[in-house]
Parts: C-alpha cells; structure tokens; sequence
C-alpha cells in the first residue's frame, strides 16, 4: 500500500484536515496498522512541496495543525494514473513454500509431511478468515476474500506439489 | 466433555471391480461437528462418504452410526435410517422435475407418511429461511442454480435429520451463490444441531468446517484439529 497515494485518493474525494485523513485512512486501508499522526504531516508536507496538494490557511480551533488540505490536478493526475496501473504480479513461488520444498527434498526429509502441515495451517488461517467474512463488515470481507484466494491459489500449488513429489525427488535429491 | 461419537468407519474396504476404491479407511464424527472430507479426484473421498451414509457397504471393515453397525444391516433397513436419519445434498440439486419446489422439500415428510397439508406447510416454513420466498411453485427448471440448490438444502433438512450428508454442495455454483449455500448450510445445520459430513475439493468449503482430514489412495492420511 502507497501511503502518499491513499492519501491522495482521500483528498481527491474531498478536502480534509490531516486529523481526518489519518482517521478515513486507518479506517479504510489501516488494517490494524494505523498510521502515526507525524507520518500523515510529514506526507502531506512532501506532496505539498511536490505540488500534488496546497494548504489552506490555518483555521481556528484544538490542535496544533487545523489547515485543510485540497489536492491539485497534478494530485489527481498521479490518482488516476496509479489507479490505472496494474500492481506488478509478484512471483509467489519464489517463497518460503517452495523453498522448503525444494530444500526437505534436497536434503532428503520428509517434504510431504511438510506440505501437510503447511496445508493444516492454510486452512486454519481461511477457518478464521471465513469467520471474520461471517461475522464482519463488507469491507473486511473484501479483505477476507482476497486473502482467502490467494491462501487457496497456495494449495492448489501444494496438491499439485505434492502430486509432483515423486518426480521432483528424483530431479532435485541427493 | 466427552464427545459422543455419531458416525464412525473403521478400516472399511471397497474395490469396484479390481480397482481398490477403498483401502482401509477409518474416522469418526462426533455428534454436531461439521466435517470436511478432502482429497484429489479418485482418492475415494466420495465413496467414503457414500458408505458413511449407507449407500454403498464397504467389502470389509465397519461402518457405525449411533453406535450401531450400518453395514450389516439390512438394506431395507438402512433405507429407512437414510430416510429418517440422514439428509443428502448433492453437486446439483437432483430435484424431482415434475414436482414443484415445495413438494421436493415436502418430498422426506411425505416419504415418512406426514399429512401433505402438513408437510408442505413445514416445507414452506423453510423458504423464508434460505431466502426462497415466492419461489414455491417453481418447478426446477424456472430456478436458477443457487436456487435449486437451496431448495435441496430445504428438502434435506426438513426432517430434521441427525446427519446432513453432502457431497461438493457447492461444485456447480459460482464463488458468491456458493458462498451464500454454505453460508446457510452451516447456520441450519447449527441451528439444528444437525452432524455434517461434507465432501468438497474446495478449500474455502473446507474452511465452514470444524475439522477437515484428507482421503488419498483411499486411506483417511490426515486429521487435524482446529486450535479452537
């Protein structure tokens, strides 16, 4: 997640003051990571400088910053653009799995054990995420959903692996 | 607490032909759990769950439910135990097509000699429930596929059944439709403190369950238990 670039996104849906932000933020895109009051003023201070956002005049009231931030068609440009773009696609069988595959076989330990037990903890971690999904709100759903197909993209790797585990024995063991 | 094992096999065989379906296969449900049955194609995972049931009977070995022997029995017997006992659902729905979507669910009560107007005032009960008001003059063919499979769903719970058997509920549904099935499934089953043995190649199936094992070349290899 581009912290500068969410932040962005919620200025570009409407001008706020940089408490606001951190908490449409923390709401939206926190996920137990909430941002720190210093990173929301020190972002917001760097798009300023870059032109992305400007700063209105201090308002009065609690607090020590009370300027309302609006975002500049440069601002909106860089939204638009990024939104656009795809994320670059992430090799993920260059992990943790693959390599304790290919080493269990390497080194002649039981890799099939190890599949079982990283399936066990897979579906375990998609039992608490259906939970949530059951009990949640619809944002933590899409959450749930997106890390619940990619937990299930990871065992249909490790059925397949593991249907593999013949072959790759005799390619990759000693 | 001690947990009351309700359906249990114990190292049951079965070959169709010369092909071993079955090679010692051996679990055991306890009363109310929600159990997810995995495993590849071919691994006997569906043949299992269908000697669980007492459709099939295993060449050799035990199948138990309530502490009984199911495998001995007669067959005119344990098709009365499926009909009293255990409610089914399957891929697709299987419903009768010449009857309309109340009376498949009306379908077991009737089966067990329940008045018709009683029956299909019970089946109907079920409509709002799973979300399928208005819907009980359809026949199968005016439903959609989610639809149809809710209405089996209805029609294998209302009799109340000890053991809900199902096998890939969700297999022809889309992620959300399916999502929403399963969804129901578990609440009536826990609603209704109904056992279920579930058999799905899907993981996120899986993931309704209380516990999953996976069957492969027809021995249960692996159990595991939720941290909960």
């Amino acid at each position: 997640m581009s912290v500068p670039l969410a932040l962005l996104g919620l200025l570009e849906r409407e001008p706020s003051h940089g408490y606001d932000l951190k908490r449409d933020y923390d709401t939206y895109f926190g996920r137990g990571k909430p941002l720190s009051t210093s990173q929301v003023y020190s972002t917001l201070g760097r798009l300023a400088r870059d032109g992305k956002v400007v700063a209105g005049d201090p308002e009065p009231g609690a607090g020590p910053d009370r300027k309302r931030y609006v975002i500049t068609e440069l601002g909106v440009t860089e939204v638009e653009t990024w939104l656009a773009e795809p994320a670059e696609a992430e090799p993920h069988l260059q992990t943790v799995l693959f390599t304790k595959v290919v080493l269990a076989l390497m080194l002649g330990r039981d890799a099939a054990a190890y599949l079982d037990a990283q399936r066990a903890a897979h579906l375990q971690r998609m039992r608490e995420l259906t939970e949530i999904k059951r009990s949640g709100p619809l944002v933590d759903k899409l959450l749930a959903d997106h890390a619940m197909f990619h937990l299930e993209a990871d065992l249909r790797w490790i059925d397949l692996t593991e249907a593999r585990l013949g072959a790759l024995a005799s390619e990759v063991g000693r | 607490m001690t947990e009351t094992v309700l359906v249990e096999a114990r190292e049951a065989t079965l070959s169709f032909g010369r092909t071993p379906a079955l090679r010692g296969a051996s679990l055991a449900v306890t009363a109310g759990e929600i159990l997810a049955i995995m495993g590849p194609s071919g691994s006997g995972k569906s043949t299992l769950l269908h000697c669980l049931a007492g459709i099939l009977t295993p060449d050799s070995g035990e199948i138990r439910f309530d502490g009984r022997r199911l495998d001995t029995l007669r067959e005119r017997e344990r098709s009365a135990l499926r009909r009293e006992r255990f409610g089914f659902v399957f891929q697709s729905g299987q419903l009768v097509p010449e009857l309309t979507a109340e009376e498949n669910v009306a379908m077991p009560l009737l089966l067990a000699g329940v008045r018709r107007a009683r029956a299909l005032a019970e089946a109907r009960s079920w409509f709002g429930r799973l979300g399928l008001d208005g819907l009980e003059r359809r026949r199968s063919g005016e439903l959609s596929g989610g639809q149809a499979q809710r209405i089996a769903l209805a029609r294998a719970l209302v009799a109340r059944p000890d053991v809900l058997f199902a096998d890939e509920p969700t297999g022809a549904l889309d992620s959300l439709t399916g999502e929403h099935v399963m969804d129901l499934l578990v609440t009536a089953a826990r609603d209704g403190g109904t056992t279920v043995v579930l058999v799905t190649h899907e993981a996120r199936v899986a993931a309704c369950a209380d516990r999953e094992l996976v069957v492969r070349d027809g021995k249960v290899t692996t159990l595991t238990r939720t941290a909960s």
